[in-house]
C-alpha cells in the first residue's frame, strides 16, 4: 500500500494510529512511554514505513535471480535455512542491496507529505530539508530555500554517481 | 541398503509422464543412472536428496525412513545430508575454494585432503569464476565430499572434464569411494564413461 497511497494519505492514517489519544498510540504511550506524532522517532518510523517497499522490491528481485540450486546445495551441506540465507544468498545479492539502500535513502531524504504529517514541522525536532525549502519560499525567502535545495541537490546527485559508478565496476552478478 | 519406491508426476512436451523407480541398492554401490532427456534422472536425484517430492512413494536408507508419503514422514535435505553434485556445480559466487569446503566441514586435514585429491591446493583463495569449467566441477565434487556423505548424488559430474582429468579423477575416486563406503548415484548422459567406475546401473525411461 505505501507504495500507490499518496504520501498525505499514508501519513495522515499513520497520525492517527499512532495519536496518543488512540488506540496504539495510546497504549504505546502508556505502557512505554513513546511517541510518534511530532516526534523525530515517529519520523523515523513513518519513513521507515513510507520507503520499506522500495527496498523490498529490489531486494525481491534480485533474490528470485539466484538460482536455485544455490540454496539447495546449501541444504545438502546440512545448512539451515537461516544460515543460507546469511551465507550465501545475501552476500551474492550485495550489489543490489547497497543500490536499494542508498536509492531508499535518497529517496526518504526527499520526502514531503509523511513527514510532513506525522512530524508536524517543528523546528529543531522535526523539520527536514525538504519541507524547510517549502516554508522558505511560502517566506518568500528565496536565498535560504536555495541553500536549502543545492544541499539535498548535491546529496542526492552524489549518491546517484555513487551508485551508477557502483553499478558499472561492481554491481554484475557473480553468477554471469 | 538404499531402498527407493517412488513414483513423479513429470511435466513433458508431450504432456504429463510418470518417473517411476523402484529398485534396492546394497551398501557401496556404484550405480550410473541413464535414460533419454526429460526422463526424470536429475528429479530422482533432487527426490532422495530430500530437495523434490514425490507424488507417492517411500525411500529408506539403512533402515531410516527418509520418505514415506502414506505416513507424511518428509526428511528434510538438512537431516538426509546426501551429498549432490549438481549439474551446474551450484558453487558460491561469493566463497574461495577453501571457504567452499570450510563451509561444509571444520575438519581441516579433511579439507587438505580432499584438495590434493582434487588438484586444486594450488587455488585455494580463488572465487569460483576465476576458476576453469573442470576445475570448478571438482570443486563442487569436492564440497559434497566435505561432508562424509553415506550417500553421494552425482548429476553428470564429468561433463565437463577433459579424458586424462577424467580418467585420473574417477581413479581417485574410485579409492575414495571403497575407502569412505559410500553408495554413489551417478546421472550420465554417456554411460560408457563410467565403465570402470560402477558396478551397477539403472535405466531410467518415463512412463
Amino acid at each position: 500500500m505505501p507504495l500507490v497511497l499518496p504520501p498525505s494519505v499514508l501519513g495522515f492514517y499513520l497520525l492517527l494510529a499512532f495519536s496518543p489519544q488512540h488506540g496504539v498510540g495510546k497504549w504505546l504511550h502508556n505502557a512505554f512511554d513513546l511517541q510518534f506524532v511530532f516526534s523525530f522517532q515517529g519520523l523515523v518510523l513513518a519513513s521507515v514505513i513510507y520507503s520499506m517497499p522500495f527496498m523490498i522490491g529490489p531486494i525481491k528481485s534480485a533474490l528470485q535471480q539466484l538460482p536455485a540450486s544455490l540454496s539447495q546445495a546449501s541444504y545438502t551441506l546440512g545448512k539451515s535455512e537461516r544460515e543460507t540465507f546469511l551465507r550465501v544468498l545475501l552476500p551474492n545479492i550485495k550489489p543490489s542491496l547497497f543500490t536499494a539502500m542508498v536509492l531508499t535513502f535518497a529517496h526518504t531524504l526527499g520526502e514531503f507529505g509523511v513527514v510532513l504529517m506525522i512530524g508536524g514541522n517543528i523546528p529543531g525536532i522535526t523539520r527536514v530539508a525538504s519541507i524547510a525549502v517549502y516554508d522558505s519560499v511560502e517566506n518568500m525567502d528565496y536565498s535560504s530555500a536555495n541553500t536549502y535545495s543545492l544541499i539535498l541537490f548535491c546529496i542526492t546527485f552524489v549518491l546517484v554517481i555513487g551508485v551508477f559508478i557502483f553499478n558499472k565496476t561492481q554491481a554484475k552478478s557473480p553468477l554471469e | 541398503m538404499i531402498s527407493i519406491n517412488i513414483e513423479k508426476k513429470l511435466k513433458a512436451y508431450s504432456g504429463q509422464q510418470w518417473l517411476k523407480v523402484n529398485r534396492e541398492f546394497t551398501d557401496g554401490s556404484i550405480i550410473k543412472i541413464y535414460g533419454p532427456s526429460g526422463a526424470g534422472k536429475t528429479t530422482l536425484l533432487k527426490i532422495i536428496a530430500g530437495l523434490v517430492s514425490p507424488e507417492k512413494g517411500i525411500i529408506k536408507v539403512d533402515d531410516v525412513i527418509w520418505i514415506d508419503t502414506s505416513t507424511k514422514i518428509d526428511l528434510s535435505p538438512q537431516k538426509r545430508m546426501a551429498g549432490f553434485v549438481f549439474q551446474n556445480y551450484a558453487l558460491f559466487p561469493n566463497m574461495t575454494v577453501q571457504e567452499h569446503l570450510e563451509y561444509a566441514t571444520k575438519d581441516a586435514e579433511w579439507i587438505d585432503r580432499l584438495l590434493s585429491i582434487g588438484k586444486l591446493e594450488t587455488l585455494t583463495t580463488h572465487k569460483p569464476e576465476h576458476l576453469s569449467g573442470g576445475q570448478q566441477q571438482r570443486l563442487a565434487i569436492l564440497r559434497a565430499l566435505a561432508i562424509k556423505p553415506k550417500l553421494l548424488l552425482m548429476d553428470e559430474p564429468f561433463s565437463a572434464l577433459d579424458q586424462q582429468m577424467k580418467v585420473v579423477l574417477i581413479g581417485e575416486l574410485k579409492l575414495l569411494f571403497a575407502e569412505l563406503g559410500l553408495t554413489v548415484l551417478i546421472v550420465t548422459h554417456n554411460p560408457q564413461e563410467l565403465d570402470g567406475l560402477c558396478n551397477g546401473e539403472l535405466e531410467i525411461a518415463g512412463y
